[in-house]
């Protein structure tokens, strides 16, 4: 019989029991109403996706209806989107971390830039289609629609990679700064690389948030669903960047719009394919790019 | 002085176990020079009895002292305070040994009137113990000044050595009759002289723990 | 006639409000290993990061007096600071290797300094993890991260990392603070063999450390050196109340 003293006495104690309870129920239909979204939209999706509803454009000639170009405007918003994001965004986070002086003004840079990430889209898209469109003459064309997602995730780009950079122990700035490497080398070499996983997450954010995006392009990219039409040399490549293009969300829009449903579904179920190959791309490319694995 | 409150109670009760020894040393001669005097076997016997627990005191700050230096790794003064105790038992230590050394010979001699044939011994005897007594003094109040003193003593000592040596050798020369007694006589005072001896090198550690220097030859 | 290989002027530093040193005159001999010793915040780390102009990166400190290398000025404008840098190396408290090979480590501070070809690099390596101790431990794996060894190992790949750019003086800010007592002991011995070839200028908390190690040791109290001599004098006969005081342990 264990004494008073005894470390045998274990307790009953009712109230870890219902929170344990309480938290696998949240915990669970967190889970299950993804699992649910994620089937309902599969199960509805796959009856229209074929061959032709993902290498066709619609076309009363044809009698195709496809969605292959809206496929190749959103792959062209991503790219150039990222072209012009990524360098301003992790050059910004550079000066923000490493050059500027600490004190009011990097305290105003920062807030305005969380600001930045908190206005609705349709903000934008009203900023993009007055002044890119209308005030630089750049109409509906994918360049447009581009430049207004610059604005929506360089605070996403240059967030993560601050937090990224701020995470890079000091000892490695003053490690490589004590044997005469120079700021800039030292940022190259030691900071750039140890920030990759942070730059990457930061980009694959903005890659979801330019995929899922609709109300910002629609009067900025206009809602073209034609493929470019690209010569010998490649020559067409380039105009389709001035020209109209609505992504796969807008066509999804315009879809649920028009009530075609099943053709609303297909494209949702080929966006959501796009989402979860991003993550895993994520996912893969972080590992890659860690430096800090220790083998 | 907040600091190490451990080390501090540590070396204080050194302190005051040399002090301890010291007084026992004292005591040896003094009791060692009365049975001289009087040649009484049991105050001898007494003398030989003491000089263990003078080898036990000795094992006892020995033992401390490699304690400190190993738990507390001493440097500067410390070091010099825990290397002299180290030191300064040895001395301590063999002066207990000539006063038992002293008392044995007493004992071998009683009945038998050696105290006629050298009268500097007793004489000797007293120069020693005062350098003693002084020389632990002097080591356990750190009086440098005291020390130097108590070196130049030693010559009184080594002079009356040689008086009594001498005295020893004519009445060798004169008849062979006391030859056993002439050479505890020699012995006896060879032992007091070395007693004396002992007190200087107790004068020397304390000129050493003050200046990490003996007669001028840095050591620390 | 050692020669002096630093001397420092009336050398005080301003931090803000804080005069964290105190017109320091000190004179760090040639191949010999000096340590400075004193209680947290007495400005001997914040000395030793002035000899190579660490503190320069430090918003609002104030440098005045001269720190004199080889003849030279190192707070002159016309310094070019790769320059001193790649002359006086520097190890730190924690281990701080870089998060790539050990190899891509040690060729780090020459690739700064212009050097290209790989025979060069694969023999400056090579001689500096021998330098440093650590060759044979890792000679099967210099392409691993050395992210992967072990805190000692670390910082000896540290010390190779400075040694790599052939420099004139090594400072080790508490350079075995963060190791065992083996690694400790290494650490050590290799800096006994390093003054055959550098000057060696260490912080330490460690006073067992610097009696063992160095030739000469200064003690920093509040930002003034109180005494500066020969470790061996400094550690047995101290001249300042304070010193002796410190290094007993009685500094209260």
């Amino acid at each position: 019989m264990p004494t008073s003293n005894s470390i045998f006495n274990k307790k009953v104690r009712p109230l870890d029991a219902i929170a344990h309870i309480v938290i696998y129920l949240f915990a669970s239909v967190s889970i299950f109403l993804l699992a649910g979204i994620v089937s309902y939209v599969a199960y509805r999706g796959l009856s229209s996706i074929n061959w032709s509803f993902l290498t066709t454009v619609p076309s009363a000639l044809k009698g195709t209806f496809g969605i292959a170009g809206n496929i190749v405007n959103t792959l062209y918003i991503i790219i150039i989107t990222l072209l012009i994001a990524v360098p301003f965004g992790v050059g910004a986070a550079i000066y923000l971390n490493e050059y500027a002086k600490p004190g009011k003004m990097v305290q105003l840079i920062e807030f305005t830039t969380e600001t930045l990430a908190g206005i609705p889209s349709i903000v934008f898209g009203l900023f993009g289609y007055v002044f890119f469109g209308i005030t630089l003459n750049l109409g509906y064309s994918i360049l447009t629609g581009s430049l207004t997602l610059v604005l929506m995730v360089l605070p996403l780009i240059t967030r993560n990679t601050q937090e990224a950079l701020k995470t890079v122990p000091s000892s490695y700035r003053s490690g490589a700064l004590g044997i005469g490497a120079t700021k800039w080398y030292m940022i190259r070499t030691i900071l750039l690389p140890s920030a990759m996983p942070g730059i990457i997450t930061g980009i694959i954010l903005s890659i979801g948030r330019i995929v899922g995006e609709s109300a910002a392009l629609l009067f900025t990219a206009g809602s073209g669903r034609l493929l470019p039409k690209v010569g010998e040399y490649g020559e067409g490549l380039f105009q389709k960047v001035l020209q109209p293009g609505g992504t796969l969300t807008i066509e999804l829009y315009l879809s649920m719009e028009k009530a075609q449903y099943d053709v609303a579904f297909g494209i949702a179920f080929v966006l959501l394919s796009i989402v979860l190959g991003i993550n895993l791309l994520t996912k893969f490319l972080s590992r890659k790019f860690d430096v800090n694995r220790q083998s | 002085m907040t600091a190490r409150l451990s080390f501090e109670y540590e070396l204080n009760v050194l302190k005051e176990n040399l002090k301890e020894m010291g007084q026992l040393i004292e005591a040896a001669i003094e009791k060692t020079l009365k049975a001289f005097e009087t040649q009484d076997e049991v105050l001898s016997k007494d003398i030989i009895q003491g000089d263990r627990t003078i080898n036990d005191i000795e094992k006892t700050i020995e033992s401390r002292c490699l304690s400190l230096i190993l738990k507390q790794q001493p440097v500067a003064r410390d070091l010099r305070i825990v290397t002299t105790a180290l030191k300064v038992v040895t001395d301590m230590e063999r002066i207990g040994d000539h006063a038992a050394d002293i008392a044995e010979l007493i004992i071998r001699e009683k009945r038998q009137p050696i105290y006629n044939l050298a009268k500097h011994i007793p004489e000797m005897g007293r120069v020693a113990k005062e350098m003693v007594h002084d020389a632990v003094q002097a080591f356990t109040s750190l009086n440098m000044e005291d020390a130097k003193e108590i070196i130049k003593r030693d010559d009184v000592v080594d002079d009356l050595f040689d008086k009594v040596k001498e005295e020893v050798a004519s009445l060798l020369r004169s008849s062979s009759e006391h030859v056993d007694q002439c050479v505890d006589i020699l012995m006896i005072a060879k032992y007091f002289e070395r007693i004396g001896d002992h007190a200087v090198n107790i004068c020397e550690w304390t000129e050493f723990r003050e200046t990490g220097s003996v007669n001028n030859i840095r050591i620390l | 006639m050692i020669k002096d290989k630093i001397i420092t002027k009336g050398l005080n530093l301003h931090y803000g409000t804080n005069h964290a040193l105190k017109d320091v005159d000190m004179s760090i001999k040639e191949k010999a290993i000096t340590a400075f010793i004193g209680p947290s915040g007495c400005g001997k780390s914040t000395f030793l990061k002035t000899l190579n102009r660490m503190n320069d990166l430090v918003p609002g400190v104030v440098i005045e007096g001269s720190v004199i290398l080889d003849g030279e000025n190192i707070y002159d404008p016309r310094v070019d600071t790769t320059l001193l840098r790649k002359k006086i190396g520097m190890v730190f408290q924690q281990p701080n290797p870089f998060p790539m090979s050990i190899y891509d480590n040690v060729a780090y501070g020459p690739r700064i300094h212009g050097i290209k070809s790989k025979a060069k690099l694969d023999e400056i390596v090579e001689q500096s993890l021998i330098g440093a101790a650590l060759f044979d431990e890792v000679k099967d794996r210099l392409k691993k991260s050395a992210l992967g060894l072990s805190g000692g190992q670390q910082q000896r790949l540290c010390i190779a990392r400075a040694l790599a750019v052939e420099p004139e003086v090594l400072l080790m800010d508490e350079p075995t603070s963060a190791l065992d007592p083996i690694s400790t002991l290494k650490i050590e011995d290799l800096m006994s063999e390093l003054k055959d070839k550098y000057t060696v200028a260490i912080v330490t908390h460690n006073m067992q450390q610097a009696a063992r190690i160095s030739d000469y040791t200064a003690f920093f109290l509040v930002g003034e050196v109180v005494e500066f001599a020969a470790t061996d004098t400094l550690f047995t006969r101290p001249v300042d109340k304070r010193t002796e005081d410190y290094i007993t342990g009685r500094f209260g």
